[in-house]
Protein backbone atom coordinates (compact mmCIF):
# COMPACT_ATOMS: atom_id res chain seq x y z
CA UNK A 1 0.00 0.00 0.00
CA UNK A 2 2.69 2.51 -1.10
CA UNK A 3 0.12 5.44 -1.16
CA UNK A 4 -1.37 4.48 2.71
CA UNK A 5 -0.18 7.36 5.16
CA UNK A 6 0.76 5.54 8.47
CA UNK A 7 0.07 6.74 12.08
CA UNK A 8 3.14 7.46 14.06
CA UNK A 9 1.62 4.53 16.22
CA UNK A 10 1.23 2.26 13.11
CA UNK A 11 5.52 3.38 11.76
CA UNK A 12 6.15 2.44 15.08
CA UNK A 13 4.54 -1.10 14.50
CA UNK A 14 5.82 -1.77 11.12
CA UNK A 15 9.28 -0.94 11.97
CA UNK A 16 9.41 -2.91 14.86
CA UNK A 17 7.65 -5.83 12.93
CA UNK A 18 10.44 -5.16 10.07
CA UNK A 19 13.24 -5.07 13.07
CA UNK A 20 12.45 -8.09 14.34
CA UNK A 21 11.52 -10.50 11.25
CA UNK A 22 15.30 -9.41 10.36
CA UNK A 23 16.67 -10.39 13.61
CA UNK A 24 14.90 -14.07 13.05
CA UNK A 25 15.92 -14.08 9.31
CA UNK A 26 19.46 -13.04 9.79
CA UNK A 27 19.97 -14.61 13.51
CA UNK A 28 21.11 -18.15 12.20
CA UNK A 29 23.37 -17.17 9.68
CA UNK A 30 24.89 -14.79 12.60
CA UNK A 31 25.10 -17.97 14.59
CA UNK A 32 26.41 -20.07 12.03
CA UNK A 33 29.31 -17.81 11.10
CA UNK A 34 30.24 -17.11 14.97
CA UNK A 35 30.10 -20.74 15.73
CA UNK A 36 32.71 -21.42 12.71
CA UNK A 37 34.87 -19.19 14.66
CA UNK A 38 35.00 -20.59 18.00
CA UNK A 39 37.14 -22.94 20.02
CA UNK A 40 35.17 -25.93 20.89
CA UNK A 41 34.20 -25.41 23.96
CA UNK A 42 33.23 -22.40 23.11
CA UNK A 43 30.29 -24.20 21.02
CA UNK A 44 28.49 -25.78 23.79
CA UNK A 45 28.13 -23.09 26.20
CA UNK A 46 25.64 -21.76 28.59
CA UNK A 47 24.35 -19.51 28.01
CA UNK A 48 25.18 -19.14 24.26
CA UNK A 49 28.62 -17.23 23.48
CA UNK A 50 28.01 -14.81 20.57
CA UNK A 51 31.06 -13.62 19.73
CA UNK A 52 34.20 -16.22 20.41
CA UNK A 53 36.72 -15.52 23.27
CA UNK A 54 39.50 -15.71 20.39
CA UNK A 55 38.77 -16.13 16.68
CA UNK A 56 40.00 -19.25 15.15
CA UNK A 57 40.20 -18.90 11.64
CA UNK A 58 42.50 -22.14 11.64
CA UNK A 59 38.62 -24.41 12.32
CA UNK A 60 38.39 -23.14 8.34
CA UNK A 61 41.37 -24.91 6.66
CA UNK A 62 40.62 -27.96 9.81
CA UNK A 63 37.49 -28.71 8.27
CA UNK A 64 38.66 -28.62 5.35
CA UNK A 65 41.28 -30.73 6.20
CA UNK A 66 38.94 -33.11 8.05
CA UNK A 67 36.16 -32.83 5.26
CA UNK A 68 37.96 -35.30 3.16
CA UNK A 69 39.18 -34.13 -0.20
CA UNK A 70 37.22 -30.60 0.15
CA UNK A 71 39.34 -29.24 -3.19
CA UNK A 72 38.05 -32.22 -5.04
CA UNK A 73 34.57 -31.79 -4.18
CA UNK A 74 34.78 -28.08 -5.15
CA UNK A 75 36.09 -28.82 -8.71
CA UNK A 76 33.61 -31.48 -8.98
CA UNK A 77 30.85 -29.22 -8.17
CA UNK A 78 32.31 -26.35 -10.58
CA UNK A 79 32.23 -28.30 -13.63
CA UNK A 80 29.17 -29.87 -12.85
CA UNK A 81 27.52 -26.45 -12.50
CA UNK A 82 29.25 -25.38 -15.65
CA UNK A 83 28.48 -27.91 -17.56
CA UNK A 84 24.45 -27.92 -16.75
CA UNK A 85 24.93 -24.02 -17.30
CA UNK A 86 26.16 -24.38 -20.67
CA UNK A 87 23.48 -26.89 -21.52
CA UNK A 88 20.81 -25.40 -20.14
CA UNK A 89 21.53 -22.34 -21.43
CA UNK A 90 21.73 -23.62 -24.89
CA UNK A 91 18.99 -25.67 -24.96
CA UNK A 92 16.40 -23.69 -23.45
CA UNK A 93 16.96 -20.72 -25.33
CA UNK A 94 16.63 -23.48 -28.57
CA UNK A 95 13.62 -24.87 -27.51
CA UNK A 96 12.14 -21.38 -25.95
CA UNK A 97 12.73 -19.92 -29.55
CA UNK A 98 10.76 -22.80 -31.44
CA UNK A 99 7.96 -22.13 -28.78
CA UNK A 100 7.40 -18.56 -28.95
CA UNK A 101 9.33 -17.07 -32.69
CA UNK A 102 8.27 -19.51 -34.99
CA UNK A 103 4.33 -20.09 -35.68
CA UNK A 104 3.36 -23.32 -36.34
CA UNK A 105 0.32 -25.50 -35.93
CA UNK A 106 -0.13 -27.12 -32.20
CA UNK A 107 2.55 -24.71 -30.71
CA UNK A 108 0.65 -23.92 -27.94
CA UNK A 109 -0.50 -26.83 -26.86
CA UNK A 110 3.08 -28.32 -27.00
CA UNK A 111 4.27 -25.70 -24.81
CA UNK A 112 1.34 -26.21 -21.85
CA UNK A 113 2.93 -29.56 -22.24
CA UNK A 114 5.97 -28.44 -21.17
CA UNK A 115 4.95 -26.63 -18.72
CA UNK A 116 3.14 -29.23 -16.93
CA UNK A 117 6.34 -31.52 -16.64
CA UNK A 118 7.15 -28.66 -13.50
CA UNK A 119 4.18 -31.12 -11.56
CA UNK A 120 6.63 -33.61 -12.09
CA UNK A 121 8.92 -34.76 -8.99
CA UNK A 122 12.06 -35.91 -9.17
CA UNK A 123 11.45 -38.96 -6.12
CA UNK A 124 8.53 -39.77 -8.84
CA UNK A 125 10.50 -40.64 -12.06
CA UNK A 126 14.28 -41.34 -10.17
CA UNK A 127 14.09 -44.97 -10.53
CA UNK A 128 13.77 -45.62 -14.12
CA UNK A 129 15.81 -42.49 -14.68
CA UNK A 130 18.28 -44.47 -12.56
CA UNK A 131 17.50 -47.75 -14.61
CA UNK A 132 18.21 -45.58 -17.74
CA UNK A 133 21.46 -44.56 -16.21
CA UNK A 134 22.28 -47.70 -15.67
CA UNK A 135 22.02 -49.06 -18.61
CA UNK A 136 23.83 -46.42 -20.29
CA UNK A 137 26.55 -47.21 -17.79
CA UNK A 138 26.52 -43.65 -16.35
CA UNK A 139 25.90 -44.41 -12.60
CA UNK A 140 28.52 -42.32 -10.69
CA UNK A 141 29.58 -40.26 -13.45
CA UNK A 142 28.78 -36.99 -13.65
CA UNK A 143 26.78 -37.12 -16.79
CA UNK A 144 24.28 -38.56 -14.97
CA UNK A 145 24.06 -34.59 -13.32
CA UNK A 146 24.72 -32.80 -16.06
CA UNK A 147 23.34 -34.27 -19.46
CA UNK A 148 19.63 -33.59 -18.25
CA UNK A 149 20.67 -30.13 -18.63
CA UNK A 150 21.22 -30.31 -22.28
CA UNK A 151 17.63 -31.25 -23.12
CA UNK A 152 16.10 -28.49 -22.47
CA UNK A 153 14.23 -27.65 -18.70
CA UNK A 154 10.80 -26.61 -18.25
CA UNK A 155 11.27 -24.18 -15.86
CA UNK A 156 13.94 -22.31 -18.03
CA UNK A 157 11.94 -22.38 -21.15
CA UNK A 158 9.21 -20.89 -19.81
CA UNK A 159 11.52 -18.01 -18.73
CA UNK A 160 12.93 -17.43 -22.23
CA UNK A 161 9.89 -17.53 -24.16
CA UNK A 162 8.08 -14.84 -21.92
CA UNK A 163 11.09 -12.69 -22.69
CA UNK A 164 11.78 -13.81 -26.45
CA UNK A 165 7.50 -12.87 -26.82
CA UNK A 166 8.65 -9.83 -25.83
CA UNK A 167 11.12 -8.49 -27.99
CA UNK A 168 9.45 -6.90 -31.18
CA UNK A 169 8.17 -9.00 -33.87
CA UNK A 170 9.94 -6.19 -36.72
CA UNK A 171 13.41 -6.68 -35.42
CA UNK A 172 13.12 -10.11 -37.35
CA UNK A 173 11.13 -9.51 -39.82
CA UNK A 174 13.29 -7.69 -41.61
CA UNK A 175 16.25 -10.01 -41.67
CA UNK A 176 13.84 -12.62 -42.48
CA UNK A 177 12.81 -10.89 -46.00
CA UNK A 178 16.63 -10.42 -46.50
CA UNK A 179 16.68 -14.58 -46.13
CA UNK A 180 18.96 -15.00 -43.27
CA UNK A 181 18.66 -18.67 -41.89
CA UNK A 182 16.68 -18.70 -38.36
CA UNK A 183 19.60 -20.21 -36.85
CA UNK A 184 21.49 -16.74 -37.58
CA UNK A 185 18.18 -14.78 -36.37
CA UNK A 186 18.41 -16.87 -33.15
CA UNK A 187 22.35 -16.76 -32.69
CA UNK A 188 23.14 -13.09 -33.88
CA UNK A 189 19.30 -11.05 -33.41
CA UNK A 190 17.64 -12.84 -30.77
CA UNK A 191 20.61 -14.14 -28.07
CA UNK A 192 22.27 -10.89 -28.21
CA UNK A 193 19.11 -8.86 -27.38
CA UNK A 194 18.25 -11.09 -24.41
CA UNK A 195 21.52 -11.44 -22.01
CA UNK A 196 20.17 -10.16 -18.98
CA UNK A 197 17.31 -13.58 -19.10
CA UNK A 198 20.06 -15.55 -20.28
CA UNK A 199 21.73 -14.52 -17.70
CA UNK A 200 19.27 -15.20 -15.29
CA UNK A 201 18.77 -18.95 -16.39
CA UNK A 202 22.34 -18.97 -15.77
CA UNK A 203 22.09 -17.98 -12.19
CA UNK A 204 19.36 -20.10 -11.26
CA UNK A 205 21.33 -23.40 -12.73
CA UNK A 206 24.40 -22.61 -11.14
CA UNK A 207 22.62 -22.44 -7.85
CA UNK A 208 20.11 -25.07 -8.70
CA UNK A 209 23.21 -27.47 -9.58
CA UNK A 210 25.40 -26.03 -6.60
CA UNK A 211 22.54 -27.00 -3.85
CA UNK A 212 21.41 -30.03 -5.45
CA UNK A 213 21.68 -33.11 -3.13
CA UNK A 214 19.00 -35.82 -3.83
CA UNK A 215 20.19 -36.67 -7.48
CA UNK A 216 24.11 -36.89 -6.57
CA UNK A 217 23.31 -38.82 -3.61
CA UNK A 218 21.96 -41.45 -6.04
CA UNK A 219 23.87 -41.38 -9.10
CA UNK A 220 27.20 -40.78 -7.53
CA UNK A 221 28.71 -43.86 -5.79
CA UNK A 222 32.29 -42.96 -5.96
CA UNK A 223 33.83 -40.37 -3.01
CA UNK A 224 35.89 -39.10 -6.05
CA UNK A 225 32.98 -37.74 -7.81
CA UNK A 226 31.33 -36.36 -4.62
CA UNK A 227 30.15 -32.80 -4.56
CA UNK A 228 30.25 -30.42 -1.98
CA UNK A 229 26.70 -31.24 -1.25
CA UNK A 230 27.25 -34.81 -0.66
CA UNK A 231 30.73 -33.93 0.91
CA UNK A 232 28.86 -32.03 3.90
CA UNK A 233 26.43 -34.37 4.40
CA UNK A 234 29.04 -37.31 4.61
CA UNK A 235 30.70 -35.08 6.86
CA UNK A 236 28.76 -34.48 9.55
CA UNK A 237 27.20 -38.42 9.31
CA UNK A 238 30.74 -39.31 10.16
CA UNK A 239 31.79 -36.96 12.83
CA UNK A 240 28.23 -37.84 14.77
CA UNK A 241 27.49 -34.05 15.60
CA UNK A 242 29.73 -33.02 17.81
CA UNK A 243 32.81 -30.85 16.31
CA UNK A 244 30.26 -28.18 15.30
CA UNK A 245 32.91 -25.57 15.11
CA UNK A 246 33.49 -27.49 12.42
CA UNK A 247 30.89 -28.16 10.97
CA UNK A 248 29.87 -24.53 10.88
CA UNK A 249 32.85 -23.44 8.94
CA UNK A 250 32.87 -26.37 6.29
CA UNK A 251 28.85 -24.82 5.79
CA UNK A 252 29.60 -21.38 5.82
CA UNK A 253 32.33 -22.30 3.23
CA UNK A 254 29.28 -23.82 1.30
CA UNK A 255 27.27 -20.80 1.28
CA UNK A 256 29.69 -18.26 1.07
CA UNK A 257 29.96 -18.41 -2.69
CA UNK A 258 26.82 -18.14 -3.53
CA UNK A 259 26.24 -15.17 -1.85
CA UNK A 260 28.84 -13.31 -3.05
CA UNK A 261 27.44 -14.25 -6.18
CA UNK A 262 24.11 -12.74 -4.93
CA UNK A 263 25.52 -9.25 -4.25
CA UNK A 264 27.33 -9.11 -7.55
CA UNK A 265 23.87 -10.27 -9.73
CA UNK A 266 21.22 -8.78 -7.31
CA UNK A 267 19.36 -7.02 -9.47
CA UNK A 268 19.26 -9.64 -12.39
CA UNK A 269 18.52 -12.44 -9.69
CA UNK A 270 15.35 -10.42 -8.42
CA UNK A 271 14.36 -9.46 -11.22
CA UNK A 272 14.80 -13.32 -12.64
CA UNK A 273 12.22 -14.06 -9.43
CA UNK A 274 10.25 -11.67 -10.06
CA UNK A 275 9.53 -12.94 -14.00
CA UNK A 276 9.10 -16.38 -12.21
CA UNK A 277 5.90 -15.32 -11.12
CA UNK A 278 4.50 -13.85 -13.98
CA UNK A 279 0.74 -15.19 -14.80
CA UNK B 1 -1.70 -27.17 -45.02
CA UNK B 2 0.57 -24.52 -47.42
CA UNK B 3 3.89 -24.89 -47.82
CA UNK B 4 5.21 -22.06 -45.45
CA UNK B 5 3.20 -23.66 -42.80
CA UNK B 6 5.17 -26.78 -43.51
CA UNK B 7 8.24 -25.13 -43.10
CA UNK B 8 7.42 -23.76 -40.32
CA UNK B 9 6.04 -26.40 -38.31
CA UNK B 10 9.61 -28.46 -39.12
CA UNK B 11 11.82 -25.33 -37.57
CA UNK B 12 9.65 -25.35 -34.72
CA UNK B 13 10.36 -28.54 -34.04
CA UNK B 14 13.49 -28.93 -34.61
CA UNK B 15 14.46 -25.77 -32.71
CA UNK B 16 12.56 -27.79 -29.77
CA UNK B 17 14.33 -30.89 -30.62
CA UNK B 18 16.42 -30.90 -27.13
CA UNK B 19 13.62 -30.15 -25.31
CA UNK B 20 11.40 -33.38 -27.13
CA UNK B 21 14.56 -35.87 -26.57
CA UNK B 22 14.53 -34.27 -23.27
CA UNK B 23 10.36 -34.56 -22.47
CA UNK B 24 11.12 -38.06 -24.02
CA UNK B 25 13.29 -39.57 -21.90
CA UNK B 26 13.13 -38.05 -18.20
CA UNK B 27 9.10 -37.43 -18.61
CA UNK B 28 7.45 -40.01 -20.57
CA UNK B 29 9.68 -42.53 -20.76
CA UNK B 30 10.11 -42.55 -16.98
CA UNK B 31 6.54 -41.98 -16.04
CA UNK B 32 4.93 -45.36 -18.16
CA UNK B 33 8.40 -47.24 -16.74
CA UNK B 34 7.19 -46.30 -13.48
CA UNK B 35 3.08 -47.18 -13.89
CA UNK B 36 5.34 -50.65 -15.80
CA UNK B 37 7.48 -51.40 -12.70
CA UNK B 38 4.52 -50.84 -10.29
CA UNK B 39 3.04 -54.03 -11.51
CA UNK B 40 6.45 -56.28 -11.67
CA UNK B 41 9.40 -57.60 -8.93
CA UNK B 42 12.25 -55.35 -9.87
CA UNK B 43 15.67 -55.08 -8.34
CA UNK B 44 17.28 -53.26 -11.57
CA UNK B 45 20.12 -56.38 -10.31
CA UNK B 46 17.83 -58.57 -12.52
CA UNK B 47 15.17 -57.91 -15.04
CA UNK B 48 11.47 -57.75 -13.67
CA UNK B 49 9.42 -60.52 -12.96
CA UNK B 50 5.79 -59.56 -13.29
CA UNK B 51 3.43 -59.86 -10.09
CA UNK B 52 0.36 -58.18 -11.05
CA UNK B 53 -1.14 -55.69 -8.15
CA UNK B 54 0.69 -57.37 -5.26
CA UNK B 55 2.97 -53.92 -4.64
CA UNK B 56 -0.40 -52.30 -4.57
CA UNK B 57 -2.09 -55.18 -2.32
CA UNK B 58 1.25 -54.84 -0.03
CA UNK B 59 1.26 -51.07 0.35
CA UNK B 60 -2.18 -51.03 1.68
CA UNK B 61 -1.30 -52.86 4.79
CA UNK B 62 2.29 -51.02 4.92
CA UNK B 63 2.07 -49.12 7.80
CA UNK B 64 4.93 -47.38 7.09
CA UNK B 65 3.74 -45.99 4.06
CA UNK B 66 0.90 -44.42 5.98
CA UNK B 67 3.20 -42.71 7.65
CA UNK B 68 5.12 -41.34 5.05
CA UNK B 69 1.36 -40.05 3.79
CA UNK B 70 0.34 -38.63 6.75
CA UNK B 71 3.94 -36.64 7.77
CA UNK B 72 4.27 -35.56 3.79
CA UNK B 73 0.50 -34.38 3.94
CA UNK B 74 1.01 -33.12 7.38
CA UNK B 75 4.18 -30.96 7.06
CA UNK B 76 2.58 -29.59 3.27
CA UNK B 77 -0.55 -28.45 5.37
CA UNK B 78 1.41 -26.71 8.00
CA UNK B 79 4.46 -24.86 6.22
CA UNK B 80 3.01 -23.93 2.91
CA UNK B 81 -0.13 -22.00 4.09
CA UNK B 82 2.46 -20.64 6.62
CA UNK B 83 5.23 -20.12 4.62
CA UNK B 84 2.83 -18.43 1.71
CA UNK B 85 0.56 -16.22 4.20
CA UNK B 86 4.44 -14.77 6.12
CA UNK B 87 6.23 -14.58 2.68
CA UNK B 88 2.48 -12.42 1.83
CA UNK B 89 2.69 -10.33 5.08
CA UNK B 90 6.53 -9.53 5.16
CA UNK B 91 5.82 -8.54 1.10
CA UNK B 92 2.87 -6.39 2.63
CA UNK B 93 5.32 -4.53 5.36
CA UNK B 94 8.17 -3.77 2.75
CA UNK B 95 5.38 -2.18 0.64
CA UNK B 96 5.14 0.36 2.87
CA UNK B 97 7.60 2.83 1.04
CA UNK B 98 9.48 1.43 4.07
CA UNK B 99 13.50 3.32 4.50
CA UNK B 100 16.20 0.60 3.90
CA UNK B 101 13.82 -1.29 2.14
CA UNK B 102 16.31 -3.10 0.23
CA UNK B 103 18.00 -3.98 3.40
CA UNK B 104 14.97 -5.66 4.68
CA UNK B 105 14.36 -7.57 1.42
CA UNK B 106 18.07 -9.25 1.02
CA UNK B 107 17.64 -10.19 4.89
CA UNK B 108 14.78 -11.87 4.30
CA UNK B 109 15.79 -13.51 0.78
CA UNK B 110 18.72 -14.50 1.33
CA UNK B 111 18.40 -17.86 3.86
CA UNK B 112 16.48 -19.07 0.72
CA UNK B 113 19.87 -19.11 -1.08
CA UNK B 114 21.39 -22.02 1.47
CA UNK B 115 21.80 -25.41 0.19
CA UNK B 116 19.48 -27.96 1.77
CA UNK B 117 22.45 -29.84 2.96
CA UNK B 118 23.48 -26.70 4.89
CA UNK B 119 20.17 -25.82 6.40
CA UNK B 120 19.89 -29.22 7.45
CA UNK B 121 23.47 -29.24 9.24
CA UNK B 122 22.53 -25.37 10.32
CA UNK B 123 19.05 -26.35 11.88
CA UNK B 124 20.08 -29.90 13.39
CA UNK B 125 22.80 -27.46 15.34
CA UNK B 126 19.95 -24.82 16.22
CA UNK B 127 17.23 -27.30 17.15
CA UNK B 128 19.70 -29.10 19.38
CA UNK B 129 17.64 -30.02 22.76
CA UNK B 130 20.74 -29.11 25.11
CA UNK B 131 23.00 -26.73 23.87
CA UNK B 132 20.77 -25.31 20.30
CA UNK B 133 20.16 -21.84 20.26
CA UNK B 134 16.38 -21.66 19.90
CA UNK B 135 15.84 -23.94 23.21
CA UNK B 136 18.36 -21.24 24.56
CA UNK B 137 15.78 -18.46 23.49
CA UNK B 138 13.08 -20.44 24.46
CA UNK B 139 13.82 -21.51 27.61
CA UNK B 140 13.91 -18.66 30.12
CA UNK B 141 10.28 -17.70 28.66
CA UNK B 142 9.38 -21.29 30.00
CA UNK B 143 10.75 -20.78 33.08
CA UNK B 144 9.63 -17.61 33.21
CA UNK B 145 6.34 -19.07 32.86
CA UNK B 146 6.73 -21.87 35.28
CA UNK B 147 7.67 -19.34 37.46
CA UNK B 148 4.66 -16.66 37.23
CA UNK B 149 1.75 -19.28 35.93
CA UNK B 150 2.88 -22.50 38.20
CA UNK B 151 3.17 -24.04 34.37
CA UNK B 152 5.68 -27.09 33.68
CA UNK B 153 6.40 -25.86 30.12
CA UNK B 154 10.13 -27.47 29.13
CA UNK B 155 11.99 -27.16 26.23
CA UNK B 156 11.24 -29.59 23.35
CA UNK B 157 13.77 -32.27 22.37
CA UNK B 158 12.80 -31.15 18.68
CA UNK B 159 15.24 -33.70 17.30
CA UNK B 160 14.27 -36.23 19.27
CA UNK B 161 10.36 -36.40 20.39
CA UNK B 162 8.21 -37.50 17.77
CA UNK B 163 5.87 -34.85 18.69
CA UNK B 164 8.18 -32.03 17.80
CA UNK B 165 10.65 -33.12 14.48
CA UNK B 166 8.54 -32.39 11.87
CA UNK B 167 7.43 -29.20 13.88
CA UNK B 168 11.20 -27.88 13.72
CA UNK B 169 11.19 -29.03 10.04
CA UNK B 170 8.44 -26.37 9.88
CA UNK B 171 10.53 -24.09 11.53
CA UNK B 172 12.87 -24.48 9.09
CA UNK B 173 11.26 -24.24 5.96
CA UNK B 174 9.89 -20.53 7.17
CA UNK B 175 13.78 -19.96 6.47
CA UNK B 176 13.41 -20.20 3.12
CA UNK B 177 10.45 -18.36 2.51
CA UNK B 178 12.35 -15.58 0.58
CA UNK B 179 11.88 -16.73 -2.52
CA UNK B 180 8.24 -16.65 -2.60
CA UNK B 181 7.94 -13.19 -0.43
CA UNK B 182 10.18 -11.61 -4.10
CA UNK B 183 7.32 -12.94 -6.11
CA UNK B 184 4.87 -10.98 -3.92
CA UNK B 185 6.47 -8.11 -3.67
CA UNK B 186 6.73 -7.92 -7.52
CA UNK B 187 2.89 -8.42 -7.78
CA UNK B 188 1.99 -5.59 -4.92
CA UNK B 189 3.95 -3.41 -7.03
CA UNK B 190 1.62 -4.33 -10.15
CA UNK B 191 -1.38 -3.41 -8.10
CA UNK B 192 -1.99 0.51 -9.65
CA UNK B 193 -1.55 3.05 -6.93
CA UNK B 194 -4.70 4.60 -8.82
CA UNK B 195 -6.74 1.85 -7.16
CA UNK B 196 -5.49 2.64 -3.59
CA UNK B 197 -6.44 6.29 -4.08
CA UNK B 198 -9.91 5.44 -5.61
CA UNK B 199 -10.49 3.02 -2.34
CA UNK B 200 -9.10 5.87 -0.36
CA UNK B 201 -11.58 8.38 -1.92
CA UNK B 202 -14.10 6.06 -0.80
CA UNK B 203 -13.04 6.30 2.69
CA UNK B 204 -11.36 3.04 2.90
CA UNK B 205 -8.94 2.35 6.08
CA UNK B 206 -6.00 -0.04 6.22
CA UNK B 207 -8.39 -2.91 6.38
CA UNK B 208 -10.41 -2.51 3.74
CA UNK B 209 -8.06 -1.95 1.33
CA UNK B 210 -5.76 -4.64 2.16
CA UNK B 211 -8.96 -6.90 2.05
CA UNK B 212 -10.50 -5.31 -1.14
CA UNK B 213 -7.74 -4.32 -3.33
CA UNK B 214 -4.20 -5.95 -1.82
CA UNK B 215 -5.27 -9.58 -1.82
CA UNK B 216 -7.51 -9.81 -5.09
CA UNK B 217 -4.13 -7.93 -6.89
CA UNK B 218 -1.90 -10.56 -5.27
CA UNK B 219 -4.24 -13.67 -5.51
CA UNK B 220 -2.49 -15.01 -8.56
CA UNK B 221 0.78 -14.97 -6.84
CA UNK B 222 -1.62 -16.83 -3.50
CA UNK B 223 -2.39 -19.41 -5.77
CA UNK B 224 0.94 -19.62 -7.70
CA UNK B 225 3.21 -20.20 -4.51
CA UNK B 226 0.54 -22.63 -3.24
CA UNK B 227 1.45 -24.88 -6.06
CA UNK B 228 5.25 -24.37 -5.87
CA UNK B 229 5.14 -24.82 -2.57
CA UNK B 230 3.55 -28.21 -2.58
CA UNK B 231 4.72 -29.64 -5.17
CA UNK B 232 8.51 -28.61 -3.17
CA UNK B 233 6.73 -29.73 0.14
CA UNK B 234 6.12 -33.16 -1.27
CA UNK B 235 9.31 -33.40 -2.22
CA UNK B 236 10.97 -32.94 1.07
CA UNK B 237 14.03 -35.22 1.50
CA UNK B 238 17.36 -33.43 2.35
CA UNK B 239 16.33 -31.48 5.26
CA UNK B 240 15.17 -34.14 7.44
CA UNK B 241 17.98 -36.34 5.94
CA UNK B 242 20.80 -34.48 6.92
CA UNK B 243 18.66 -33.20 10.45
CA UNK B 244 17.99 -36.66 11.65
CA UNK B 245 21.37 -37.93 10.26
CA UNK B 246 20.29 -40.29 8.05
CA UNK B 247 16.98 -42.25 7.93
CA UNK B 248 17.45 -45.34 7.56
CA UNK B 249 17.24 -47.04 11.56
CA UNK B 250 14.52 -47.13 12.41
CA UNK B 251 13.26 -45.69 9.09
CA UNK B 252 12.66 -42.15 9.41
CA UNK B 253 13.88 -40.85 12.31
CA UNK B 254 12.25 -41.39 16.12
CA UNK B 255 9.08 -42.87 15.63
CA UNK B 256 9.03 -42.77 11.64
CA UNK B 257 7.94 -38.93 12.70
CA UNK B 258 10.49 -37.84 9.94
CA UNK B 259 9.64 -40.54 7.10
CA UNK B 260 8.17 -38.44 4.32
CA UNK B 261 7.28 -39.94 0.97
CA UNK B 262 10.53 -39.20 -0.87
CA UNK B 263 12.46 -40.39 2.14
CA UNK B 264 9.97 -43.98 1.91
CA UNK B 265 10.69 -44.21 -1.81
CA UNK B 266 14.47 -43.54 -1.58
CA UNK B 267 15.01 -46.70 1.24
CA UNK B 268 12.54 -48.61 -0.91
CA UNK B 269 14.55 -48.34 -4.12
CA UNK B 270 18.04 -47.58 -2.90
CA UNK B 271 18.28 -49.36 0.44
CA UNK B 272 16.21 -52.39 -0.06
CA UNK B 273 16.17 -52.56 -4.06
CA UNK B 274 12.88 -53.12 -4.26
CA UNK B 275 12.23 -50.97 -7.07
CA UNK B 276 8.64 -52.29 -8.18
CA UNK B 277 7.34 -51.42 -4.80
CA UNK B 278 9.21 -47.94 -5.17
CA UNK B 279 7.36 -47.18 -8.14
CA UNK B 280 3.87 -47.93 -6.93
CA UNK B 281 4.27 -45.62 -4.31
CA UNK B 282 5.65 -42.49 -6.32
CA UNK B 283 2.88 -43.32 -8.68
CA UNK B 284 0.41 -42.93 -5.70
CA UNK B 285 2.40 -39.95 -4.91
CA UNK B 286 2.11 -38.55 -8.34
CA UNK B 287 -1.55 -38.94 -8.44
CA UNK B 288 -1.65 -37.13 -4.97
CA UNK B 289 0.28 -33.87 -6.62
CA UNK B 290 -1.46 -33.77 -9.63
CA UNK B 291 -4.81 -34.18 -7.82
CA UNK B 292 -4.04 -31.89 -5.55
CA UNK B 293 -2.62 -29.34 -7.94
CA UNK B 294 -6.00 -29.27 -10.21
CA UNK B 295 -8.05 -29.05 -7.40
CA UNK B 296 -6.01 -25.62 -6.06
CA UNK B 297 -6.51 -24.34 -9.93
CA UNK B 298 -10.29 -25.47 -10.12
CA UNK B 299 -10.90 -24.30 -6.54
CA UNK B 300 -9.72 -20.63 -7.19
CA UNK B 301 -10.47 -20.30 -10.77
CA UNK B 302 -13.74 -18.09 -9.16
CA UNK B 303 -11.59 -16.43 -6.88
CA UNK B 304 -8.38 -15.56 -8.12
CA UNK B 305 -8.43 -12.11 -10.10
CA UNK B 306 -6.20 -11.76 -13.05
CA UNK B 307 -5.89 -8.35 -13.95
CA UNK B 308 -6.51 -6.97 -17.11
CA UNK B 309 -8.31 -10.38 -18.68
Amino acid sequence: MPTHKLSLLGKILLYTLLALFAIQFAAPFAWMVSTAFKPLEETMALPPVWIPSEWKWENFTEAIASMGKFWRYAGNTLFVAFMSVIGSVLSSALAAYGFSRIEWRGRDKVFYLCIATMMIPFPVIMVPTYALFRELDWIGTFKTLYVPFFLGNAFNIFLLRQFFLGIPKSITEAARIDGCSELRIFFQLILPLSKSALLVIALFTFMHSWNDFFAPFIFINDQENYTLALGLQAFQSRQGGTEWHYLMAASTLIIMPLIVLFFFTQKTFIQGITATGGK
Amino acid sequence: MTRTEKINTTKGLLFISPWILGFLAFALYPLIATLYFSFMDYSVLAPPVPIGTENYAELATDTNFMKAVFNTVFFAAISVPLNTALACFLAILLNFNVVGKSFFRTAFFLPSLVPMVCLGVIWRWLLNGEVGLINQVIGPFADFANAVLGTSFSTPAWLEDPSFTKLGLVVASVWGLGHAMVIFLAGLQEAPVELYEAAQLDGAGFWSKLRHVTIPMVSPYILFNMIMGFIAAFQVFAVPFVMMDGVNEPPGGPGGSMLFAATYIYLKAFQDWEMGYACAMALIFFILIVTLTLTLMKISERRVHYAGK
